[in-house]
């Protein structure tokens, strides 16, 4: 037991949201090293535990709140996992938003929100109980508010009303689920699916009913069709918050709550039994075909990668769904691979915008000649998406098609197939424009809105984190064998769910 | 469970009881004639009063319940000191400490009759004396006395301001409290023609139930719900507000609306626990309470006129207890008690941070209406964050104590079978976040010119935003105050 460690790496962002809020606006350079000191702390920390987990020690702390119901946060496997992605991704998407927000105003704001979103972000992942897990969850929602409606314009306050209503009234109905099933068991620790199993067979009525108020409660956030509505439009925000509601913070959180209500709460025999997996991989199928063909009807760039997203994250809840241990690595490992992919996207977007100034698609002409860097990035990105070795999202799909079989839904890989092409079909427009059109032949100025930072192609602040998100897709399915990649890690995850 | 281990009288407990109690009159009256210019001094004296409550809980967390009797001039007297009523006198120490603190940077920024001012310091005394009896009473005529000294030193400093409306507002104020006194008197005499007795104990062992201690209880209800701006008696409560000054404003809708409620669950719980449809009917009320306080503040134009009705609604959701408390198991009484008192300090510190907030914010720019804070959280980040953090707990979202209470009062509804009032808290807890993040609406809006910002003593949003912070705190911290609930104060 050492809880310290856990509540070091909590109170990291935590304290640097405080501190951020206590600096003055202007105070550029300090807020700065807080950002970027807390991030590179934060990232040791889960990169020590990560060390320590292997070597067999166990973090947790807990105290109770009510009477038999405590606030637990612990370190296991599976929620390391999504911590060392989201403090890996938080380190890239403070770099980039700094570079991104020079000189715009309410920077403080700004980062005092994002830190406190990545501590929210970092307690879901470390929470130990559904009640803890709900704490974070919601202060995931209020934290992000700010950063969707951060630009002020009508556009983006009317989006983050509807962000708002989406998503509160998610978290009531989540509430009232975790409340029923605690007042039907009990308190239940991520791991203890003794708890359920045990409840006998006149429950299970009453199971099956809870789980899909709760997945409809995690549904909202991870955008599984029709719940899906918020998404969309919370692409007002500035890049950098899309790149991290994207990859790690809101939509993963969802997805990520759905995995451990399947994995750690019901179990996955109890889930199996019950007969509601096949209504979750039935929900990630209509998601996944959906929202490729909603992206498919996008015209501009950010809303065609947001519709992505709502198909990409549904191949976690496909993961999910599949009875079997290849599924769960998929699914596993698609939580990683996705989130490295989408924020490389997502930032190669908040590039084209800020240095050419271009949103829409048929702007794109010829980008590739005048941002090469970023352009390689965007097609790395896009080709994971597609499926393409060996950048990782290839993996993914790989793991779902051959867990699909071994659950016996082999009608799952006409979907993935069917999701693969959609996928090819909105991607690579995109990559033969960028590297097969010629730009405007009008020359420099011809962009919507050309503006030229820093000494190359764009800002380096800009230009790093994206370079090095690219780079870490491709290396994450290049080295899917060595210890410590996603595919390992998830594997392993995997073996003490089914080994146990 | 009602007499727990009777503890023996020990005068220390009992002398720094009726210190605490008294002291505050003292003070007030002192500062009649020297009314205070800087914060610091008033912290430094009210801080050992805090402190004393804080001892005297240690006492009851260790030796359980002290009672006593007093008998002035042949009366005879009860009182006695619980968990709760600890507790509620620890929270009632730290509000006026702090709504004190908040009237002296006030009088700095706004420019107020030195008269008035003086004024406001004896009302405040005897606030705290009436809150102070009411929370220790254990007898009617206590208790009536107490209510008295509160609803008038409420309406007094409700006048405080000297302005027509306020003139207007507070004599409605003054006229409905003393129809809720008249009805309650009524009752007290029905009750002591009955029974005989005026001690709580006392009644409770011989009023037998029939129509006369009904009709008792319902005329004491009625008077007490009156007070407590329960709906549909709530319409004296918004226009008072209006233009109150702040420190009273939040003292008045953290404290001194709950004290009649406080009143009414301690008779509710002797004299008719197993009313079952009477409890059902508050209930009801409660609930219309939370949609038409909700409704009203979502539709409400001024910023203080919205947190006012804010208060309608957010009683609404302490009157669910009497429904899943009468004629419930065991297990689901315990937790609709503890959501109970739960929810009324989280609201009390967050209503009160949350009119401090919205007071600094109308102070700041002199605008009272929501669109003319248009663009403000450029320029007032602190008072607009602190409005945020109270408004945490007033949604019941996560970390804060309207968080842990709402979900003991939804476990206790799922347990209770009564899912009328899981969807009055769903209804209520969306109709809050929708009056709430109008504010923001508004505050994030970037094109909106920039406000003559008067600079505030830093004082008043630092008060404001500890107020709210320990809101949050409670949340994650409830199990010190619960386990001294759980122990005692039930009757």
């Amino acid at each position: 037991m050492n809880g310290g460690l856990l509540l070091a790496a909590l109170g990291t962002s935590l304290l640097a949201a405080v501190v951020i809020f206590l600096l003055p606006e202007r105070a550029f350079r300090a807020r700065t090293g807080v950002n970027l000191g807390a991030a590179v702390i934060k990232l040791s920390l889960v990169a020590w535990m990560v060390w320590g987990l292997r070597l067999g020690h166990e973090y947790a702390v807990a105290f109770p709140v009510l009477e038999g119901l405590p606030f637990v946060l612990r370190a296991d496997a599976l929620g390391i996992m999504f911590a060392g992605l989201s403090s890996l991704l938080w380190l890239f998407t403070t770099v980039y938003a700094i570079g991104y927000l020079e000189d715009s105003p309410n920077r403080k704001r700004f980062f005092g929100f994002f830190s406190l979103c990545v501590a929210s972000t970092l307690g879901i992942s470390l929470a130990g109980n559904l009640f803890t897990f709900l704490i974070f969850y919601e202060l995931l929602t209020l934290s992000t508010y700010p950063l969707v409606v951060h630009r002020g314009t009508a556009k983006a306050l009317a989006a983050g009303k509807v962000y708002l209503r989406f998503t509160l009234t998610a978290g009531l109905v989540l509430m009232i689920g975790m409340v029923a099933l605690y007042a039907l068991a009990g308190d239940i620790r991520f791991g203890q699916r003794e708890i359920l199993a045990g409840l006998g067979p006149e429950h299970q009525p009453l199971l099956v009913g809870l789980f899909w108020l709760l997945v409809a409660g995690f549904g909202v956030k991870a955008a599984l069709v029709p719940l899906h509505g918020w998404l969309p439009r919370a692409m007002v925000a500035p890049a950098p918050v899309s790149a991290l509601l994207h990859a790690v913070a809101v939509v993963k959180a969802g997805a990520f709550g759905i995995v451990r209500l399947v994995y750690d709460i019901y179990g996955i025999e109890l889930s199996a039994e019950l007969g509601v997996l096949h209504g979750l991989v039935a929900v990630a199928a209509v998601t996944i075909v959906f929202g490729s063909l909603r992206a498919l009807a996008q015209q501009e760039l950010k809303p065609r990668l947001a519709y992505s997203t709502v198909s990409q994250v549904a191949y976690i809840v496909l993961g999910v769904g599949l009875f079997g241990p290849l599924g769960t690595i998929a699914a596993l490992s698609h939580l990683l691979h996705q989130g490295l992919m989408k924020v490389t996207l997502f930032f190669c977007a908040g590039n084209y915008a800020e240095e050419l100034g271009i949103h829409r698609i048929d702007e794109l002409d010829g980008a590739g000649r005048r941002m090469p860097l970023t352009s390689l990035a965007f097609t790395v990105g896009a080709l994971g998406m597609i499926g393409v070795p060996p950048v990782v999202g290839f993996l993914s799909k790989w793991y779902l098609g051959i867990g699909a079989i071994q659950a016996g839904m082999p009608w799952v890989i006409a979907v993935l197939v069917t999701s693969s092409l959609l996928n090819a079909a909105y991607f690579l427009p995109i990559l033969g424009r960028l590297w097969f059109r010629p730009g405007p032949d009008h020359g420099v100025g011809a962009w919507p809105g050309e503006r030229r930072l820093g000494r190359f192609e764009t800002h380096a602040w800009l230009l790093v984190p994206t370079m090095a998100t690219a780079l870490f897709s491709l290396m994450a399915g290049m080295l899917a064998g060595m210890p410590f990649s996603p595919l390992e890690w998830a594997t392993q995850v995997t073996n003490a769910e089914y080994l146990r | 469970m009602s007499v727990s281990s009777a503890a023996s009288l020990s005068t220390e407990v009992v002398l720094l009881l009726w210190l605490t109690l008294l002291v505050p009159a003292l003070l007030g009256a002192l500062a009649w004639c020297f009314p205070p210019r800087r914060m610091l001094p008033v912290l430094l004296i009210g801080a050992p009063l805090v402190l004393a409550t804080l001892w005297l809980l240690h006492r009851v967390s260790v030796s359980g319940e002290f009672q006593g009797t007093w008998s002035p001039g042949g009366l005879l007297l009860h009182w006695r000191l619980n968990g709760l009523a600890g507790l509620l006198l620890l929270l009632t120490q730290l509000l006026l400490l702090a709504s004190a603190s908040y009237a002296v940077g006030h009088r700095q920024t706004f420019a107020v009759a030195e008269r008035a001012y003086a004024g406001f310091w004896p009302l405040l005394g005897g606030l705290a004396v009436a809150l102070g009896l009411i929370w220790v009473a254990d007898d009617l005529l206590t208790l009536y006395a107490a209510l008295e000294l509160m609803g008038l030193c409420a309406v007094g400093m409700m006048l405080l301001p000297g302005k027509q409306e306020a003139l207007v507002a507070g004599m409605r104020y003054l006229l409905y409290a003393l129809v809720g006194s008249l009805a309650w008197l009524l009752g007290v005499a029905l009750l002591l023609g009955a029974s005989g007795r005026l001690d709580m104990a006392g009644l409770a062992a011989n009023a037998a139930p029939g129509p006369v201690t009904g009709i008792a209880m319902a005329l004491l209800a009625a008077g007490l719900l009156l007070k407590a701006a329960v709906f549909p008696l709530h319409g004296w409560l918004a226009p008072v507000h209006v233009s109150a000054w702040t420190p009273v404003s939040a003292l008045h809708g953290a404290l001194v609306v709950k004290a009649s409620f406080f009143i009414l669950m301690q008779l509710w719980q002797r004299l008719v626990a197993d009313a079952v449809a009477a409890a059902w009917l508050l209930g009801l009320l409660g609930s219309l309470a939370v949609l038409w306080g909700g409704l009203q503040a979502w539709r409400a134009d001024a910023l203080k006129q919205m947190v006012a009705w804010s208060t309608v609604g957010q009683l609404g959701y302490l009157m669910l207890a009497f429904p899943l408390l009468a004629g419930t198991s065991a297990a689901v009484a315990s937790l609709a008690w503890q959501a109970t008192w739960l929810q009324l300090a989280g609201h009390a510190l967050a209503k009160a941070a949350m009119f401090m907030a919205a007071g600094n914010l109308v102070l700041a720019t002199g605008e009272r209406h929501l669109s003319g804070l248009a663009g403000i959280s450029r320029q007032l980040p602190l008072s607009l964050m602190t409005f945020g953090i109270a408004a945490v707990t007033l949604m019941g979202l996560p970390p804060s104590a309207g968080f842990t209470a709402k979900w003991l009062l939804l476990q206790a509804a799922i347990l209770a079978g009564q899912w009328l009032w899981v969807a009055v808290l769903v209804a209520g807890t969306l109709l809050t976040a929708a009056y709430v993040f109008r504010v923001f609406r508004f505050a994030f809006a970037e094109d909106a010119p920039h406000h003559d910002v008067r600079v505030l003593p830093a004082g008043l949003d630092l008060i404001a935003l500890l107020l709210a912070l320990s809101a949050l705190a409670l949340g994650l911290g409830a199990e010190w105050p619960l386990a001294l609930l759980r122990e005692g104060g039930r009757p």
